[in-house]
């Protein structure tokens, strides 16, 4: 078991033929994922040979689902024309659409999440996210497959070179399922949606959770905590430093007034059960001496 | 990027949001000129991007243009909470009868957009929502149903906006939020939106903040950026297209990835307290799938701040390849030759780390270290940092 994808996903990618969609439509097939085409509107009718598999070229993703039975996208295409193919996405009713590109404005993600909602038949992870891996089955996005193994634990991230890091650093152990929700200001898919998810998958046993300055996802998450997960959850939370009023790299990352700091965080997240790691790394040490005894 | 007020006024002015003459002015002369072709009584304001102008003394009625000369030569040069003044606008003055409060945001706990609207507008809108929230509707609005004159009407009457003004006070809304969504705007807000004495409703004060994604589609957003207030080095930082933050340390901080680089200044900072609090000098994400040019460029900029005195590259390889990594630190070396002083603590882990490691041993360059984990590197670059 594991959340939101496993070996029987299979995903299309949008924007497979641009340069970044073919590079990682590699990489993912390297690792393992089964990518049955791709979706470039205007491009339809080709058929692009990547690492020795002959993927199909479709002009939207409901001739994708026709063709393919393809189950997730993962979307690569530039911010500019992001709105659209998710848009695209949610019109075949696609049940999971991955997010990757960076720089999305805010008012294009609010309206196709919004889209999304008023369907109520499609799930959005991102955007500007690395994508989510069950190792060994799965790898839709940028994560590197080989820094982790499939394991107990269910990650669930912010950033994505955390998440590699973590997955990382917990590699003899293992993951369920990693998931890098994305640091933009509306994202689709939430800790809280991840933290129900692992807690309702009978293969996971902990659940890390990273966190990061800016909004009050954390927060909201310590809350769910302790009403809902009664698995084990590990904390860290990223920005300590972070000065107010200066973003962070990620859009959403941004400290206004008193709202959003790290520390405030860490406390709700502490006053939920959690056990909050100062570094990346203690949080590791935390999850193994809970796992490994 | 937020404005300033007086660019938020001519953003108004330009969607038919009803506003006062209002013109900027650099020098106390510009001043007295703008306040002339106005006539009578004017009001000169100190334009900052921090709230309590008014309180320290950057707000002022002139009775005449002589004297607006007299009161910008008082505000500009002020200190305002760290900010300098170097901008006054002069606004036409009103007889203002009622302050009311209305904005727009994005409502990121909530995925959405939400109005909120106030008949205790002029003072902090905290400070109504926390005290009488029950002056204060807060309404969402999403993205696809926008807002129409109906519904303005419904938020405007919720709020308990007196009922002979409620049509007007809906016009206002509906054109803010044709601001918002054609600016691509994530706040736009009017404090305070007022009822003048001839019975007018002009949105007063205005603040706006736009969302730098969406640049691509307003070119003409890149000329209400503010330069005079950008540290140089992220100027320099800006123009090699790297994401770089100036702080107040000695510990120079190169990563991949926003969480990462985040979490390596915690680290330095916590390593820091046992060698009298040293601190993280900057934030620099070189990004996903760093070439070896970015990451010269991203070390000749923090090689370039006399406050860095140790130097910590972290980097965990994903997309991004630990060889590319260390070939961009020996070249920036090589680049930067006797200019480079300060030493370079390097930690590389994932992709193609071995390749890295062997790159930056084979190099034995005098200046780098390199340690095998996060904690320890930083350890040794705060332990660096302090002698």
């Amino acid at each position: 078991m594991s959340i939101f994808i496993d070996k029987s996903s299979r995903v299309i990618v949008q924007g497979m033929t641009g340069s970044e969609g073919t590079k990682h439509t590699r990489r993912m097939l390297a690792s393992g994922t089964n990518i049955v085409g791709g979706v470039t509107p205007g491009k339809g009718g080709q058929v692009v040979e990547i690492e020795g598999r002959k993927l199909p070229v479709f002009n939207t993703v409901a001739e994708a689902i026709v063709a393919t039975s393809a189950t997730v996208s993962v979307v690569f295409v530039p911010p500019k024309f992001a709105k659209a193919a998710v848009m695209d996405a949610i019109d075949a009713a696609l049940p999971l659409v991955v997010v990757i590109t960076e720089g999305i404005p805010v008012h294009d993600t609010a309206a196709f999440f919004a889209y999304s909602q008023s369907k109520g038949t499609t799930r959005i992870i991102g955007p500007n996210c690395p994508g989510l891996i069950t190792p060994g089955e799965s790898n839709v996005g940028i994560i590197p497959a080989d820094v982790t193994g499939s394991g107990p634990i269910g990650l669930v991230s912010k950033s994505g070179t955390l998440t590699y890091q973590m997955a990382f650093e917990l590699r003899d152990i293992g993951f369920s399922t990693a998931v890098g929700i994305g640091g933009d200001p509306v994202i689709g898919t939430t800790h809280i949606d991840c933290l129900r998810a692992f807690q309702d998958d009978p293969k996971t046993e902990a659940i890390v959770m990273i966190g990061e300055i800016g909004g009050d996802a954390e927060e909201r998450a310590a809350a769910f905590i302790r009403e809902y997960v009664t698995k084990p959850v590990v904390g860290y939370v990223a920005g300590f430093t972070a000065p107010e009023g200066k973003t962070m790299g990620h859009a959403g990352a941004i400290v206004s007034g008193s709202s959003g700091t790290a520390q405030a965080k860490k406390d709700a997240l502490e006053e939920a059960g959690v056990k909050v790691g100062q570094t990346p790394s203690e949080s590791a040490r935390i999850m193994r001496s809970i796992l490994r005894g | 990027m937020d404005l300033f007020e007086y660019q938020a006024r001519d953003l108004f002015e330009k969607h038919g949001v009803p506003v006062l003459a209002g013109a900027v002015a650099t020098t106390p002369e510009e001043a007295e000129s703008a306040a002339a072709s106005m006539g009578g009584k004017v009001v000169v304001k100190a334009q900052v991007k921090v709230g309590g102008r008014g309180k320290a003394g950057g707000v002022k009625v002139a009775a005449d243009a002589a004297d607006a000369k007299v009161k910008a030569a008082a505000i500009l040069g002020m200190d305002i909470k760290g900010h300098i003044v170097g901008k006054v606008m002069i606004a036409q003055a009103a007889a203002i009868e009622a302050e009311y409060y209305l904005a727009i945001l994005l409502d990121r706990s909530n995925r959405t957009f939400l109005v909120m609207a106030s008949v205790a507008g002029g003072m902090d809108i905290e400070h109504v929502a926390k005290e009488t929230p029950e002056k204060l509707a807060k309404v969402p609005v999403n993205s696809i149903d926008g807002i129409s004159k109906n519904m303005a009407e419904k938020i405007i009457r919720q709020a308990q906006f007196p009922e002979e003004i409620v049509a007007k006070v809906a016009d206002v809304l509906v054109l803010l939020w044709k601001v918002f969504t054609s600016e691509d705007a994530t706040l736009v807000e009017v404090n305070p939106l007022v009822k003048t004495a001839d019975g007018r409703i002009v949105a007063l004060d205005g603040k706006v903040t736009l969302d730098d994604n969406a640049d691509f589609r307003h070119p003409d957003h890149a000329a209400l950026e503010d330069h005079s207030a950008t540290d140089p080095l992220e100027a320099a930082a800006k123009e090699k297209n790297l994401n770089y933050v100036k702080l107040d340390g000695s510990v120079g901080i190169i990563g991949n990835g926003a969480g990462l680089v985040m979490s390596t200044l915690d680290v330095v900072a916590y390593a820091g307290e046992k060698f009298g609090g040293v601190k993280p000098a900057n934030f620099l994400d070189i990004g996903g799938g760093a070439s070896a040019e970015v990451m010269a460029d991203g070390l000749s900029i923090i090689l370039g701040d006399k406050d860095v005195k140790s130097v910590f590259v972290n980097v965990f390889g994903g997309i991004t390849s630990c060889d590319a990594v260390a070939n961009g630190i020996v070249k920036a070396l090589e680049i930067l030759g006797d200019k480079a002083t300060k030493p370079i603590v390097v930690r590389l882990d994932g992709n193609n780390v071995i390749e890295g490691r062997r790159i930056l041993n084979e190099a034995a360059h005098p200046l780098i270290q390199q340690l095998e984990t996060m904690d320890g590197a930083a350890a040794r670059a705060a332990e660096l940092a302090a002698k």
